[in-house]
């Protein structure tokens, strides 16, 4: 079992210092920010690295900060099953692009495939690499990404009502 | 006669066939088939998916050779609520996740607050096993329901009214307890809706001396029985690697032959106290991981929860009994605010690992931000990969012993 000090600095040894933009590790679960362009170097370290071992991703969650915050991102929980550590990975886009984008990790955990496609779905959070980067709970043509702070509800979809 | 037009729809110019193929188009090119495969809809209304779940099959005659599940077809914008309502009034939302186990998911969305907010350890030990006492009662229920439409899914109708039978016990056990049926929201942020009514220990044992026996039954009737074990030994077998790939909790991560369980690995509320097994599978009539031993690990699991049932009731008449001076609510803040922070919580449900990640900003009582991640969810996604090159009946049977809610997977 790893602290998350020496997880954070098993990353910048192997992975680079520039990985990782900043990091919590006071708080109960202690987080790393990661650059975007290192995310999946990261994520196959973390899983690959035999000390490390992080082999279960427990929950992957797309954030909206609402409209004055700059950006929108994702969590990432992630733990070892058989080291028994823990660790919580963000990583965050630019709010005001058209579409923010985040490189896909569905390759390194299969279970980020559907969850990637959840925060896609409901956030509006394209994932570049993912393998089938589809709607997942909301209609194909639904307008908009309804978890987004700002997000208005459309008063007719498919001529209903969607108002009562 | 004329169509009656619905109330609330503007007359449409667009026909309805076209509609639905652009809200819920197909993934397969029909195009790009040979001419030996067919498209098959299995679903969204068809008994064995258990719900309303769309499976678009890409099929050689009797072969699947490709499964896309279709979901979303019960979604209910839980995370949104959750993002609009203060904590304690998304709790009878957290009813309607995996709804067979409404207990659990009350349980466990609570857990996680309490966290935040510093209150966990603190509350009374009477609380907690009440706590517990309810939530095995619903994972009986829970399994059982896993059980007999896991039988009614390979052919078998008995074991299904038997289940069904001895869970409507629980049911009413519960409905006593919280006053619904099946959505109960008893299980409150720093305590309880109410101490569980006088009488209540006493019932709980004898469903226990009532439910033993007939346990037995099921076993006979079901576990061992040719046809089932045919029908479901060495089918839809998930490698372990697999199942913790695609992120697989609960029975399911267990049926691959992984002791992990949340009560044990995390420790949390009074399940340190108690004793019980966690159970897995071994293999026993097929190859580890399939569907047989996912069915056998429920049938175990029920067999301890009946342990852990008769425990908390020997705690709740003699260690920690009911007084006049005992507040289940004592512990219940007025307003549930935690203090700015993050926090993933987790507990285990009787379908898996049912977690939430809340951000709370500190100045609202409501959270940031609220995701519910579903053991359903993840335990679903992973059919696809153990379906390629099935029959179309094994697949029944594997959905089956995966055993989803689709109030949890569209959530």
């Amino acid at each position: 079992m790893m602290t998350a000090a020496s997880i954070l600095q098993a990353i910048a040894a192997q992975v680079g210092e520039e990985a990782i933009l900043s990091s919590d590790l006071q708080v109960a679960q202690p987080y790393l920010e990661l650059a975007p362009a290192s995310l999946v170097a990261v994520c196959a370290f973390l899983r690959d690295e035999p000390s490390l071992y992080f082999d279960f991703l427990e929950c992957l969650s797309g954030v909206d900060e609402g409209p004055e915050a700059a950006r929108i991102g994702v969590v990432y929980h992630v733990r070892s099953i058989t080291r028994g550590h823990r660790i919580v990975l963000k990583c965050w886009a630019a709010r005001g692009d058209a579409a923010p984008t985040i490189p896909s990790i569905a390759h390194v955990w299969r279970a980020a495939d559907w969850h990637e496609r959840e925060a896609f779905d409901l956030l509006g959070i394209h994932f570049a690499g993912h393998p089938d980067l589809r709607r997942i709970l909301m209609p194909e043509d639904w307008p908009g990404h309804p978890l987004r702070k700002d997000y208005v509800n459309p008063e007719f979809y498919h001529d209903f009502k969607t108002a009562y | 006669m004329s169509a009656v037009q619905h109330p609330n729809a503007k007359r449409t110019e667009l026909d309805y066939a076209e509609l639905l193929r652009r809200s819920a188009p197909s993934k397969t090119n029909l195009q790009d088939l040979a001419s030996e495969e067919m498209v098959l809809n299995m679903g969204p209304q068809h008994p064995s998916t258990h719900g309303v779940l769309r499976l678009e099959l890409v099929t050689d005659g009797e072969i699947v050779l490709e499964v896309v599940p279709h979901l979303g077809y019960l979604h209910r914008c839980f995370e949104k609520h959750a993002e609009s309502l203060p904590y304690p009034q998304t709790i009878p939302y957290t009813d309607r996740l995996d709804y067979l186990a409404s207990m659990n998911n009350n349980w466990a969305f609570v857990m996680g607050v309490e966290d935040m907010m510093g209150i966990t350890g603190k509350l009374p030990k009477r609380v907690e096993y009440i706590r517990v006492l309810v939530a095995e009662l619903n994972r009986i229920a829970s399994h059982l329901v896993a059980i007999g439409t896991f039988g009614l899914d390979v052919g078998a109708i008995t074991p299904f009214l038997w289940c069904f039978r001895d869970r409507e016990h629980i049911l009413k056990m519960l409905e006593w307890a919280s006053g619904a049926r099946m959505l109960y929201n008893y299980v409150w942020i720093g305590g309880l809706f109410y101490d569980i009514p006088i009488g209540f220990e006493e019932r709980c044992a004898e469903f226990v001396a009532y439910f033993k026996p007939k346990l037995a039954e099921l076993n006979g009737l079901m576990t061992e029985n040719f046809i089932f074990v045919e029908r479901t030994a060495g089918v839809g077998v998930l490698p372990l690697d697999v199942a913790i790939n695609y992120g697989c909790s609960g029975p399911v991560l267990r049926g691959s032959g992984l002791k992990m369980d949340l009560r044990r690995l995390d420790g949390y509320s009074v399940y340190p106290e108690l004793d019980f097994e966690v159970c897995i599978g071994r293999g026993e009539m097929g190859k580890v991981g399939d569907c047989w031993d996912r069915y056998k690990v429920r049938v175990d699991e029920v067999a301890e929860s009946l342990k852990i049932i008769e425990q908390c009731v020997e705690k709740l008449t003699k260690a920690h009994p009911r007084g006049d001076n005992f507040d289940p609510r004592a512990m219940c803040p007025p307003k549930a605010r935690p203090k700015a922070g993050e926090y993933y919580s987790r507990a285990e449900n009787p379908k898996g690992e049912l977690g939430f990640y809340f951000i709370a900003d500190g100045k609202r009582d409501i959270p940031l931000r609220c995701k519910c991640r579903a053991p359903s969810f993840s335990n679903l996604s992973v059919v696809p990969e153990i379906s390629r090159g099935v029959m179309i009946s094994d697949l029944i049977a594997i959905l089956g012993s995966i055993d989803f809610v689709l109030g949890e997977v569209d959530r």
